[in-house]
């Protein structure tokens, strides 16, 4: 059995099948990539994969209902199957009258080259060099360093096409290299993990497995000794991987779909005050080599650079065609398409502008209070904002972190506390998608002993 | 059904998968110093239905299917998988497999497949609820819609959705084994928003299991399932902030078992252990728990969401007693673990797909009946929480801290329930925090069967149960006094 390749002439054939069975609209989302990764665990190698795949995505509209499915069998008979399928779902469900495809008009005509796509191969024996070298350097930052849940190379590398019956056709290729350890310290019997990481579209971008590793190290080391704290209301700092989180809490709760479906704290509040003068966020979609770039979104429509937050005012929510048309507003060219899902909302790269404090005056601006460095747990509700979540981190005592802590939780309500942001720090780097400076909240309840 | 010959003929009709394949790709991997090696091919289809404001307007199918192909040598394990279930990517993946190996890609000799013979047959169904006919399943989305909205004018938006996968595995090893098993699963899903003078509260009930779709429409499940949700956001209307700090709390039965799955399930399967980095390493047969407590995993349990008739390495699953009146009996293994730790295969081994790696996971985790009366167990709190209804939780097996995170919750005053408490994060730390379990209810409950769980980037379906337990202290995460 042979697969067929995904190319602008598959898109073509499939599209044209579908209008055959009576749909008014289709488009196509393909993606296929491989992936190779190994796990190193005290100087022995774990574990080691490695694999190939392809999956394609066909959505169809009849009018104003649409269905879709996917497949990761793209032998032709599959592919009959898939259109058949997905026509008699989409007859199956009922009208909707906002689905439907973008305007031709709103497609993407060109798009820019975002350096998203690095073409170095990386063979297995050098993966299990680095993550080695990134273990070794971890565990050797101090002698409590005794053991580890091993560290971890990967790479990936692939293609995404998307095309749709308004004739548009594009694809582009991608690639991310990453390296993580979690080494873990011993003292008096009791044991505390932590990790760090690198990530990056281009292997020569990385992180050196040292950095990695004794960045790794040090984060572990000074949980050692952890305990708990009396429960009060102190002013919080988060960490730039917490005040991330903390980022990606607001992300969800400007996701179009919550806020039609009446399911963020944040619905109708567009134009208003929701964070101090110094709050502004950004999802950037067009920046060179981000993780989260791409040239065209899931449904085909240019990216770009949208304000979220403008000196604390809501600006505007992420959408997507849909989301839009339900909200009365247009795209901003957030559609995020899996394979075989409806259209639904995602950010890029989204981030907190950098303010001008060093993290270091943030701590010392604090008296008594807590410093983030770890949050576990669920505990956000996007529909109201309360916010409750375990907390590991550093008790601050005079602008210094005095001794670590553990067992503990922050609560809170979103609202609250983004309108509670009194500090960002001026160290923002991208390790992700979502990236935050240092930020500093004025008070929030920390629940402990 | 777990039955090789089913799975096996599926294969063999669909991708001419014969035997003497098999045996050539196993010949490829098991080349000397491959202590293991094994196959795995899966078939799976997905259909989702989803329903808002009052229209059924989503619906989605997928496949997916491929081979995952595994060798071991001492603690290390070589994968490889590919979506093309031919003999020449078989052999392809079989070579990145035994890379681990280092040996030269000599075929080794391994014995004649046999087929294994059907160990259980815990959901046997008739009609996959996957053939079921889409407009059954938009009628009863659209059913839920009115029963929710009916509940009480405050009910502002209903959402609601229907998912359903139909599995077919094969699994031969090594050894000869050839084991095959159908896993069907579905979960039908409610969440209501609730308004009341511009404050907004969410709401949310589900179950699911491995039956046909008509175990949804018995006793009116998915009515009660609606008005749960309704239920759970107009009453988190009135709620009050949650208190903070120390308290004692009363979980009810069912869904709270979430407590055993992060408190002692995560700390207690085998590779943790093994590599010593759970914080219950080497504990076996001490006291990590009251008296009052015997917590057992158990995959057996007919028609259940975490159930398997054999685990994803073709082990049949069984009840294993994870803590017996207080004390740590054992872990919960995989071949590779078990074989490496010298302790019994639990049929614990499970994975996400054919593209994951099996590890140690958790099937139905539940602590068994105690004596105490619910009413008797709230009746003895002068001031504490009755938490019934829970979100999401999670852990950190090295230092066994853990949190689940409460949606629905009540004060305990004066060995009353009195007024609702919004949610709120519970902390506390695995090897302590069953010490402190001071009564335990005759009334055990499973949860409904929606429960997911997460590790190392893979979800497996789980499922939890607790009889109605006090526990003397842990942390409240609210903000309240």
């Amino acid at each position: 059995m042979t697969s067929v390749r995904i190319d602008q002439n598959l898109a073509s054939e499939l599209l044209a099948r579908s209008k055959r069975k009576g749909a008014t609209g289709a488009d196509i989302v393909a993606v296929e990539g491989g992936s190779a990764s190994v796990q190193v665990r005290l100087s022995a190698v774990d574990k080691l994969s490695k694999a190939r795949e392809k999956r394609l995505g066909l959505r169809v509209y009849f009018g104003r209902r649409s269905a879709g499915a996917s497949t990761s069998d793209l032998s032709p008979a599959s592919l009959d199957e898939l259109v058949e399928t997905t026509c008699a779902l989409a007859q199956a469900v009922v009208e909707d009258p906002y689905a439907g495809l973008p305007d031709p008009a709103a497609l993407a005509k060109e798009w820019p080259n975002l350096d998203l796509y690095d073409s170095e191969t990386v063979p297995m024996d050098r993966m299990i060099e680095l993550a080695t070298r990134t273990e070794k350097a971890a565990l050797a930052v101090d002698p409590r360093l005794s053991n580890s849940e091993g560290a971890e190379f990967s790479t990936f590398e692939g293609r995404t096409a998307f095309a749709n019956s308004h004739g548009f056709y594009g694809d582009y290729q991608g690639s991310s290299f990453s390296c993580a350890v979690a080494p873990i310290a011993v003292q008096d019997g009791l044991m505390q993990r932590d990790y760090w990481y690198t990530v990056g579209r281009k292997l020569n971008r990385l992180d050196s497995p040292e950095a990695v590793g004794q960045e790794a190290g040090r984060r572990t080391v000074r949980r050692l000794g952890a305990r708990k704290i009396t429960t009060c209301r102190v002013p919080v700092v988060f960490e730039p991987e917490i005040a991330g989180s903390f980022l990606g809490n607001l992300c969800s709760a400007v996701n179009g779909y919550s806020i039609y479906k009446g399911a963020s704290y944040l619905v109708g509040r567009l134009g208003e005050r929701i964070a101090p003068d110094t709050v502004t966020v950004y999802d950037d979609g067009l920046m060179p080599g981000g993780l989260g770039s791409k040239p065209f979104d899931g449904e085909g429509l240019p990216t770009r650079k949208t304000a979220i937050v403008e000196q604390g005012i809501l600006k505007n929510y992420l959408l997507d065609t849909y989301a839009a048309r339900k909200l009365g507003l247009a795209s901003t060219g957030n559609a995020a398409r899996s394979v075989g899902e409806a259209s639904s909302v995602g950010a890029t790269n989204l981030y907190l502008a950098p303010g001008l404090a060093t993290p270091e005056a943030i701590i010392r601006s604090v008296t008594r209070g807590l410093y983030v460095t770890e949050l576990i747990g669920f505990g956000v509700n996007m529909v109201t904002g309360d916010y409750s979540r375990g907390a590991v981190g550093f008790w601050i005592e005079n602008g210094e972190l005095a001794y670590p802590v553990e067992e503990i939780t922050i609560a809170g309500n979103l609202r609250d506390m983004w309108m509670g942001v009194e500090a960002i720090g001026n160290d923002l780097v991208f390790r992700g998608r979502i990236a935050s400076p240092t930020v500093k909240i004025a008070e929030m309840t920390v629940a402990g002993e | 059904m777990a039955d090789a010959k089913q799975s096996e003929k599926f294969y063999l009709e669909r991708f001419g998968v014969t035997d003497r394949e098999l045996l050539a790709a196993m010949g490829r991997v098991k080349v000397r110093d491959v202590d293991y090696a094994d196959l795995y091919f899966e078939h799976t289809v997905d259909e989702s239905i989803s329903m808002e404001e009052s229209l059924v307007k989503r619906a989605s199918k997928s496949i997916s299917q491929g081979v995952g192909v595994r060798a071991t040598a001492g603690e290390k394990t070589g994968y490889a998988y590919s979506d093309e279930i031919t003999l020449r990517q078989l052999e392809q993946a079989a070579d990145t497999a035994r890379y681990i190996a280092r040996s030269p890609a000599r075929a080794g000799s391994v014995p004649a497949i046999r087929v294994g013979k059907p160990a259980q047959d815990l959901y046997p169904v008739a009609v996959p609820a996957t053939e079921v006919a889409t407009p059954e399943k938009v009628a009863l989305l659209e059913r839920i819609d009115r029963v929710a909205r009916a509940y009480d004018p405050r009910i502002k938006n209903v959402m609601a959705s229907f998912a359903t996968e139909y599995k077919v595995v094969l699994i031969t090893n090594a050894e000869g084994e050839l084991v095959g098993d159908v896993q069907p699963l579905s979960r039908l899903q409610v969440t209501c928003i609730a308004e009341e003078s511009g404050q907004r509260q969410v709401g949310s009930f589900g179950g699911g299991g491995r039956g046909e779709f008509s175990f949804f429409l018995e006793d009116n499940r998915w009515e009660r399932y609606a008005k749960e949700a309704a239920r759970q956001a107009v009453l988190n209307l009135k709620a009050v902030d949650a208190p903070a700090g120390p308290m004692m709390v009363v979980l009810g039965s069912g869904w709270p078992g979430i407590l055993l799955h992060e408190a002692i399930g995560h700390g207690l399967e085998a590779d943790f252990n093994r590599k010593k980095t759970s914080a219950f390493t080497d504990r076996v047969g001490q006291v990590v728990a009251s008296k009052l407590c015997t917590i057992v995993d158990d995959g057996t349990l007919p028609f259940r969401r975490g159930s398997l008739n054999v685990d994803d390495e073709g082990t049949p699953t069984s009840r294993t007693v994870l803590i017996e009146k207080g004390i740590l009996k054992g872990y919960m293994t995989d071949k590779l673990n078990a074989r490496l730790m010298g302790i019994p295969l639990t049929g614990n081994g499970r994975r996400e797909s054919f593209q994951c790696i099996p590890m140690p996971r958790m099937t139905n985790t539940f602590m068994l009946p105690g004596e105490s009366s619910p009413e008797e167990i709230i009746r003895s709190v002068k001031r504490g929480l009755y938490a019934v209804y829970f979100g999401g939780g999670q852990v950190d097996i090295t230092n066994g801290k853990f949190v689940f995170s409460a949606s629905e919750a009540y004060l305990i005053e004066d060995g009353k329930v009195t007024t609702p408490v919004k949610g709120a994060t519970l902390i506390g730390s695995g090897p302590e925090i069953l010490k402190k379990v001071s009564l335990v209810g005759h009334d055990l409950g499973l949860d409904e069967g929606i429960g997911t769980c997460g590790k190392d980037g893979q979800s497996v379906p789980v499922g939890v149960g607790l009889p109605t337990i006090r526990v003397d202290e842990i942390t409240v995460g609210g903000t309240g006094a």
